[in-house]
This record gives C-alpha cells, structure tokens and sequence, in this order.
C-alpha cells in the first residue's frame, strides 16, 4: 500500500534523487560504532538534533495552554502542567530537554575540538556551531522567565544585570530586552515570549541549515 | 504452513525491520503523550450541569417574567461570574424558563415589547417572533423554538440548569 503511493508519486515527482540525495551515503568507518565503539562520541551532533525536534514539538504543543501575560501566565503554566493530561510529561520533556540540549551540545562540541575538525577547511562550520550554541543559550534564558514564578522572575532580574553591565551600550541592551528601563513585567515577559517562540527558533533553523549543508558538502572530518 | 526454512529474512531485510520498529516506537513515545495533551479538551468529561437558584416558585406568573441570574464559570484557570437570563412563567403545575437568544441570529428577545404583536417574543433584529411556550412564528426569520432551561424546583426556589433545543 504504502510502496504503491510512493512509486505513484515517485513516477510524477522523481522525488528518490531527493532523499537519495540526504540520506543515502556511506558511514566512514571511523565515525561507526560497530567498527570502533569509541566513535560513539561522533553521535552527540545528531543527539543534539534530535533533542532540538523533541524541543520544537514539545514547546508548540505547550503554546496550546500558556499565555505569555503577567496575570495568566503562573496559572496557565500550573494548569496545563496539574490539570491536562500527560501536562507533567510535555512540559518535562521540555523542561528537562532543554538542560540536556546544552549537554549534548557540549559533548559535541568537546568531540569536534578533540578530533580537530573544527581545522581547515572547516572553520566556518565551527564559527556558525558556535552561533548555535549561543541561541541556545538564549532560548535557556528567554524560556527560563515564561513560567512566571519567583525562580523565573528573580534570574531574569539577575540576567538582566548581567546585560546592563557591559559598558557602553549596556543601559541600553537591557531596556531592549526587558522592554522597560525599570520595570521587569509586562513587557519583558511579551518581549521573552516573542524571543523564545520566533526570533530565536527561526535564527536556530536558520544556522542548522547552514551547518548541515556545511557538514554535507565537506563531508566529516578524517580518522585521528 | 510456512516451514521455519522458507523464512528467507535478508540480513537488510531485517535491518530495515529492526530499525523502523525501533524508531517507531522511540517516535510513538514522542508523539503520544503530546497529542493526548493537544486533544484533552475533548476527551475531558463534561462538568455535570449545575443548577443556579434562580426565582422563588410564589413570585412565577402565567406571563413570562424576566429573571437575570448569575453562576461562577471555570475556564481552565480562569474563573468568572456570568450573568444569563431567562424568561419564566408558571402554567398550571408546569414551570417553564426560556432563553432570550433569538434562534435566528443571536440577538436577545423580550416578552410582549413590540405593539403589534402583543403576547408574543419579539426579537428588535429581525423581526422574529415566538409565541409564549417559545414556539417559532412561520414568516419570521427564526427556524426553531426558544431554547429552554432546564428546571428543577426545590423547596419553593425555582433552579435552572443549561438551556436546550426543544427540538
């Protein structure tokens, strides 16, 4: 049945260069675990991915309950988490997800340096992982705030400090992020929300796409 | 029957097998709990219809009287006092209540509010019309009945629940 549909598209669309084209090449030895069960160290990148997607979905699915709105937004968050069903399981998902994204992301970032790989030519891949691993960290920071209780409000404080103190341009920053001079509130949580949703998850494929072509066209790194 | 010999299982065949099997189980995992958190609303058990003491049975006329009554309404975490109204009259032992909102389009209908039409729902939007037991006139816009509440009278307290189509 399924075999039909596809060979019914296939022979319109010529849609098998398509998948060929990502998915249909060769594992170098070194890089296979079943040759050499060190090379377990190459699967944090794709780690990293598939945690990124379990993110993606997990927080599309929560956006159905929140509301990122100074009043509504603790008594969402408890709602959805203590009255929906499985609440606890989507928003642990996201909740642990989220620390272990930076993990996997380290782990990687550990096994690039270790092997070299960020050398030429190279470098640019290693430059835009980098950009990764900061919106990374900015969709820790930004997501940090959305549930509105005294941890999330309090680091945001503390976060906000951080970014007011850089010189110069640090006054400004943090009334660019927190959308008031003074206040952390209403529009900062708006402002983290919008960040955390759109801005952020956009650069993210954005720069996901450009390393995978990157790792695409180069291939991966040679054997220690 | 299919002798254990003929099962000639290609060790790609088996792969393929393994790793769809695998992979679908680890994305079933994924995806079920997120689509039975998306379609809760659904699957959740309706609140049993509370009833709201509206009127006491002795001030209940053979004319259809206007009661405005009020409930607290929970939405998911948000809880408000809703006002409603109902139309109540007593004919012999029975009491009926109806719903002000016009089957037509949804504006709300007063008893006896139009000169021409004495003793009759009279909605300002349209011109629909029903008679006194909430029964459509034909050639007015409306195409059914006046919902009507469920009534419950208890120790001489009249209670209304949720307003039904009477078709």
């Amino acid at each position: 049945m399924l075999q039909k549909i596809y060979e019914w598209v296939d022979e319109r669309l010529d849609i098998t260069p398509m998948w060929r084209d990502v998915a249909d090449h060769e594992v170098p030895e070194h890089v296979n675990p079943a040759h050499h069960f060190s090379a377990f160290v190459y699967c944090f990148g794709g780690l990293t991915f598939f945690i990124t997607v379990i993110q993606i979905l997990s927080g599309m699915f929560l956006t159905m309950y929140y509301v990122p709105d100074i009043v509504n937004a603790y008594e969402s968050v408890k709602y959805l988490q203590g009255e929906v069903a499985f609440g606890t399981i989507v928003r642990g998902m996201h909740h642990w997800g989220a620390s272990l994204v930076i993990v996997m992301m380290f782990l990687h970032t550990l096994r690039v340096f270790f092997t070299g790989a960020y050398k030429r030519p190279r470098e640019l891949n290693w430059v835009v992982g980098v950009l990764i691993f900061f919106v990374m960290l900015g969709l820790g920071f930004t997501g940090y705030l959305l549930p509105w209780d005294m941890k999330a409000y309090f680091a945001t404080v503390v976060g906000l400090q951080i970014a007011e103190s850089v010189p110069v341009i640090g006054g400004l920053a943090k009334t660019l992020l927190a959308g008031d001079p003074e206040i952390i509130g209403a529009q900062t949580l708006t402002r983290f929300f919008a960040i955390h949703v759109f801005f952020l998850p956009g650069a993210l494929l954005g720069l996901m796409a450009a390393h995978f072509i990157m790792i695409r066209r180069q291939g991966i790194s040679g054997p220690l | 029957m299919v002798s254990e010999k003929d099962h000639n299982v290609s060790r790609r065949q088996f792969l393929t097998y393994t790793l769809t099997g695998v992979g679908g189980f680890m994305a079933a995992g994924m995806i079920l709990p997120m689509a039975r958190f998306a379609i809760d609303p659904v699957l959740q058990a309706g609140a049993a219809g509370d009833m709201t003491a509206v009127a006491d049975v002795s001030d209940l006329t053979e004319q259809p009287q206007r009661f405005d009554f009020s409930y607290e309404q929970k939405d998911a975490w948000y809880t408000s006092e809703v006002t409603e109204t109902a139309w109540i009259y007593q004919e012999g032992d029975e009491i009926v209540a109806l719903s002000p909102t016009c089957t037509h389009l949804g504006c709300t209908v007063n008893w006896d509010a139009n000169e021409d039409y004495p003793d009759q729902f009279f909605c300002p939007c349209h011109g629909g019309r029903f008679e006194k037991d909430g029964k459509n006139i034909e050639g007015t816009p409306p195409t059914e009945p006046l919902h009507k509440y469920e009534v419950e009278v208890q120790d001489g307290t009249v209670y209304l629940g949720k307003a039904e189509p009477q078709i």
